[in-house]
């Protein structure tokens, strides 16, 4: 498979409506050439429906799709030159996997010789050339839908769609496809968008994660900044575990339960509020048997997650969640009387109202 | 204990097994003791002795030959219109206008809810007119056949159609370039072949054996001529009868020989591609 440089691909404004509900509302984003773009939201926050307008198999009511500076907004899907892959196995059940990854460059009359050749070295390129004269049904869900990848890259398309592609198989086989998904793109530069209600995937995968809600996007930006500085409290605790603690807004900082920690947005009014503390922010200081204080607490459990352990910590009037390396989680099993550390990292705020700006 | 569960279940099985052969048996019973009645009454002469003169005769009415071509052109006619009609309209129902499904599905059905002899009084005026404007011809039948088959080609195709995922594979056929034709013709189609060949082989047995609609319409199938020589000559009406059966029976068996072929295998291919790259199994 040649290698090719990838395309810019730009949503301007798109709307789409079912009826009395709108599914995109008033989408924009720019896919710069090569780029991986994962779009993450949870379940009809229009994810989906950007991705199926951007290949063409739904209409938008509004705004334009702009490939390679060309409008194709009017343009039926098999005239768009966009590969996707669904979430369901869509491999077609007639046909050999060769004959599969084959059958777009049979719509693109390529000669039969070539077409073979072709399909052959897309489905090397997933690792899959043994398997290219089983059908579907002789195949894992994990092979089927690398050959799906190698028949969506066989026509050499000018962009990659991804419709959860992972979501149907078990969690091992997921992350080893998604890592191979990345390699792939890589190699092959084609500008892709991803789109997943996992977090984990899109962040592992992503050069930038646009996370949606109620057909918006309430934040694009790499992965790690998209953890680490969330633009929106919806942002804060959809990716990622978050704590919510009370707190005061006072003076450019919140102070929770003794601590003054500094904020997202400084400008933010006086105030009581809740503050959005990550898990990988708390940490056990020391045993406390004898302490008392608003940040001492009692180990309710610990979940052991690998190389990292999640602790739960009852305060009295909540639970804190704080996550650390397993060995040092270890020294404080359940019951154990603790008391807790907040990192000064800087934290978003959330009031019941729409947070005021100070003037 | 494990042998007496294994006894257990073997006594089931055997059960099962005696159960199906009895079944079986009696079912053959059923459908052979009619058909050998009439074969050894249509080769039986007048005398008693063996004769196979009513057989021989069949070709010496050039009306039932002509009623044979005539009905198989018929179950052709029919079953090519079915397809044509319905695939399409049922794959479309199912890709864009799904809240239409139940309306056509209740349209398709409603002929089985019709009695055949109300059928004709309402196709009458029709093929009144149709027969001094357009054609008098007996394949004119084939319209209402089309109308008469609807309501069983239709389960037969919507059980094909619901075993697959028609929506994703024509998605998928799209985004690779194929015209709507061709998700048609070579993803649909071939997916739903068992369904298809259903659907053949009930609008070729209803044609091949209706008699209602071609009589009261006074057009002469197969059906109606076999009743017309019946009245005239017993022995060759049952030859005809016995050799029309033979010959339907050979037909769905030969039509569903091509629709079962088995799928390719190619191993020589699977190994010469095997290699340095070959696939994990994930």
């Amino acid at each position: 498979m040649t290698e090719r440089s990838g395309v810019e691909v730009r949503l301007e404004n798109l709307v789409r409506r079912y009826g009395t509900v709108t599914a995109l509302d008033g989408l924009s984003l720019t896919i710069a050439p090569g780029e991986l773009v994962a779009l993450l939201g949870p379940s009809g926050c229009g994810k989906t429906t950007a991705l199926r307008l951007l290949a063409g198999l739904e209409e938008a009511d509004g705004g334009r799709v702009v490939i390679a500076g060309k409008d194709v907004t009017g343009l039926p899907t098999s005239r768009r030159n966009v590969g996707m892959v669904f979430q369901a196995y869509s491999l077609f059940p007639h046909m050999v996997a060769w004959e599969n990854v084959a059958f777009g460059l049979q719509m693109r009359k390529v000669g039969a010789a070539e077409r073979k050749k072709r399909a052959l070295e897309a489905l090397e390129l997933v690792g899959l050339g043994r398997v290219a004269n089983r059908y579907a049904n002789q195949m894992s869900g994990g092979q089927q839908q690398r050959v799906a990848l190698a028949r969506a890259l066989a026509i050499r398309p000018q962009v990659l769609l991804l419709d959860e592609p992972l979501s149907a198989l078990d969690a091992k086989v997921r992350a080893r496809l998604r890592d191979e998904i990345r390699r792939i793109q890589l190699e092959v530069g084609i500008t892709t968008l991803f789109v997943t209600h996992d977090q984990e995937e899109a962040l592992a995968i992503a050069d930038r994660v646009g996370v949606m809600q109620s057909g918006r996007l309430e934040q694009l930006g790499p992965p790690t900044l998209v953890y680490t500085r969330p633009a929106t409290p919806f942002v804060a605790e959809f990716v990622g575990l978050t704590n919510r603690l009370a707190g005061t807004v006072k003076g450019g900082a919140v102070e929770v339960r003794g601590v003054r920690l500094p904020l997202v947005q400084p400008d933010i009014a006086d105030g009581p509020a809740t503050a959005l503390v990550r898990p990988e922010a708390v940490s056990l200081a020391s045993r406390a048997d004898a302490e008392e204080g608003p940040l001492v607490g009692a180990v309710l459990t610990v979940a052991f997650l690998g190389a990292v352990s999640r602790v739960t910590v009852d305060l009295g009037d909540t639970t804190v969640l704080a996550q650390m390396p397993t060995s040092a989680a270890s020294q404080y099993p359940a019951g154990t009387k603790v008391r807790l550390e907040l990192r000064s990292d800087p934290v978003l705020i959330q009031r019941e109202e729409p947070v005021a700006t100070a003037s | 204990m494990a042998v007496a569960a294994r006894s257990t279940q073997r006594t089931r099985w055997i059960r099962l097994q005696v159960f199906r052969y009895v079944t079986f048996a009696a079912a053959a019973v059923f459908f052979l003791v009619p058909i050998g009645a009439m074969v050894e009454f249509s080769t039986r002469a007048n005398n008693g002795s063996r004769t196979l003169e009513y057989w021989r005769s069949i070709f010496d009415y050039p009306e039932m030959i002509a009623a044979i071509v005539a009905s198989l052109q018929l179950a052709a006619i029919t079953s090519v219109v079915m397809l044509v009609l319905l695939v399409p309209t049922m794959v479309w129902v199912r890709l864009k206008l799904p809240g239409l499904s139940r309306i056509v599905e209740f349209i398709c059905l409603l002929p089985l809810t019709i009695p055949a002899i109300v059928l004709v009084v309402g196709l009458f005026p029709v093929y009144i007119w149709m027969g001094s404007n357009f054609s008098d011809s007996i394949l004119t039948l084939s319209l209402a056949y089309v109308v008469l088959v609807l309501p069983y080609c239709y389960r037969a195709l919507d059980a094909g159609l619901g075993a697959i995922d028609v929506k994703t594979l024509s998605e998928a056929a799209r985004s690779l370039g194929a015209s709507w034709f061709a998700v048609m013709w070579r993803i649909i189609v071939p997916n739903i072949s068992n369904a298809i060949l259903n659907a053949t082989l009930l609008s070729v047995a209803l044609v091949l054996g209706e008699f209602t609609i071609a009589n009261n319409l006074l057009y002469a199938n197969l059906q109606v001529e076999l009743v017309h020589l019946g009245r005239a000559n017993a022995g060759v009406s049952i030859a005809v009868a016995v050799a029309s059966l033979l010959f339907a029976f050979v037909l769905l068996v030969i039509l569903a020989f091509i629709g079962n072929r088995p799928r390719r295998v190619r191993p020589e291919l699977a190994t010469a591609l095997a290699g340095p790259l070959a696939a994990s199994q994930t």
